[in-house]
């Protein structure tokens, strides 16, 4: 009797080099420089919004508005959506790569990561720009920011 | 009686040696269904290594225990072997590196096939070797009789990826080999580093390319696995980087 344990990898045949654009280098090369925008721009939103001023305690509806009725802030949150998405999805995509077996749950997986970076893109994308800084009703007279009683 | 006589006889040092318990993943395709692990008590010595463990184990207890070795002194890369969970060479190994207040765990290689208690199937890993082309491509033939001149910097710019033995300790630590079935590994890589920095090679760009593949350097995660294994000290995922670099920029 002669046991032969499964293999522990199985090396099937290199893939035909298929012309075209190099998604694995670019991803690559895009983790490398996402990564590096993110350091800057999340740690500017943190110290924006936890350090400066009267720092924590000046988080309400009014102070989010006030920040996202400005272009320049919503550019920056934009920019960081869509960065830390991308570049979140593509980490998922590669510890799939990484730890599914089966063609099958690989292909399932990277749907569903594929379905949530772009629903939260769109949606986040969505908010930043459609945001009403000054909604209408009694309600929201204390919480809005100031500059909403002048207009 | 003024003459100098021996006030003591001289006592030889003795060298204190203690049992240590090595625990081995033992398989044997003959009899076994799966590997088991064994324990074994050997008497050594703090300046002996796992080798002579293994050695004194093969010859003194139990002849059946399988395992590779041939210089047994760090050059050919035949003993790779998982010592205590790390990639060792076990002919590099000294005992009194290791914790023997507790058995000292030794096994294959991971990632590739097992055959026989220490012993491997290496093919997997020569093909992936083979396949970045690890000689000399030189579009100029060289003076007759004389050598292929280099300067000392351009010697020194691949000095490091020189010198692999091919033990397989890093391509057999990645966890990225071990999953993949398409990952080149360190090794492979080393070895392409090796050629495609040689101001001698004209064959980079070709390396290059087949490094270039989806499978290639880019499913490097840097987990600097394969520079903490390699017994010879060479920092491998720099060389990997180094790669990576040479592929964006596109020469070496």
């Amino acid at each position: 009797m002669a046991t032969t344990l499964e293999a522990p990898r199985s090396p099937y045949a290199r893939s035909a080099r298929k012309n075209g654009v190099n998604w694995e280098k670019w991803g690559w090369l895009y983790m490398r420089v996402s990564g590096v925008l993110l350091v800057v721009l999340i740690f500017g939103h943190l110290f924006v919004n936890l350090m400066v001023g009267e720092g924590v305690s000046a988080l309400n509806f009014a102070f989010v508005s006030g920040k996202l009725a400005d272009p320049f802030w919503q550019i920056w949150d934009v920019a960081m959506l869509w960065l830390a998405l991308i570049h979140g999805g593509n980490g998922m995509r590669t510890l799939v790569n990484d730890y599914a077996a089966t063609p099958l749950t690989r292909g399932i997986f990277k749907t569903a990561i594929l379905a949530a970076v772009v629903v939260l893109i769109v949606l986040g994308t969505l908010v930043v720009f459609t945001f009403d800084p000054c909604p209408a009703g009694a309600a929201f007279a204390d919480l809005n920011p100031k500059f909403c009683s002048a207009l | 009686m003024s003459t100098s006589t021996l006030d003591k006889p001289v006592v030889p040092e003795t060298i204190a040696s203690f049992t240590v318990t090595f625990n081995i993943r033992r398989f044997n395709p003959e009899v076994d269904d799966e590997p088991h692990w064994q324990d074994f008590d050997v008497q050594m010595y703090p300046t002996d290594r796992v080798l002579d463990a293994l050695h004194k184990i093969k010859w003194e207890q139990d002849g059946s225990l399988s395992f590779r070795r041939s210089c047994a002194h760090g050059i050919c890369g035949s003993d790779a072997m998982r010592i205590n969970g790390r990639n060792r060479l076990a002919c590099k190994t000294l005992i009194k590196d290791l914790d023997i207040t507790k058995p000292v765990y030794i096994e294959a290689i991971k990632g590739l096939p097992l055959e026989k208690d220490l012993i491997v199937d290496m093919e997997p890993f020569f093909d992936s070797f083979k396949e970045i082309q690890p000689f000399l491509m030189s579009n100029v033939a060289a003076t007759p009789g004389k050598e292929r001149v280099q300067t000392v910097a351009q010697r020194e710019r691949f000095d490091d990826t020189t010198k692999c033995i091919l033990c397989a300790a890093c391509t057999s630590s990645c966890p990225v080999f071990w999953t993949d079935g398409q990952y080149f590994g360190p090794a492979a890589i080393v070895n392409a580093h090796r050629f495609i920095f040689d101001s001698r090679d004209d064959n980079a760009a070709v390396r290059l390319d087949i490094l270039n593949d989806q499978e290639g350097v880019w499913r490097c995660r840097t987990t600097f696995n394969c520079t903490e294994a390699c017994p010879r000290g060479i920092q491998v995922t720099q060389a990997i980087s180094e790669v990576k670099q040479a592929i964006m920029r596109g020469r070496a």
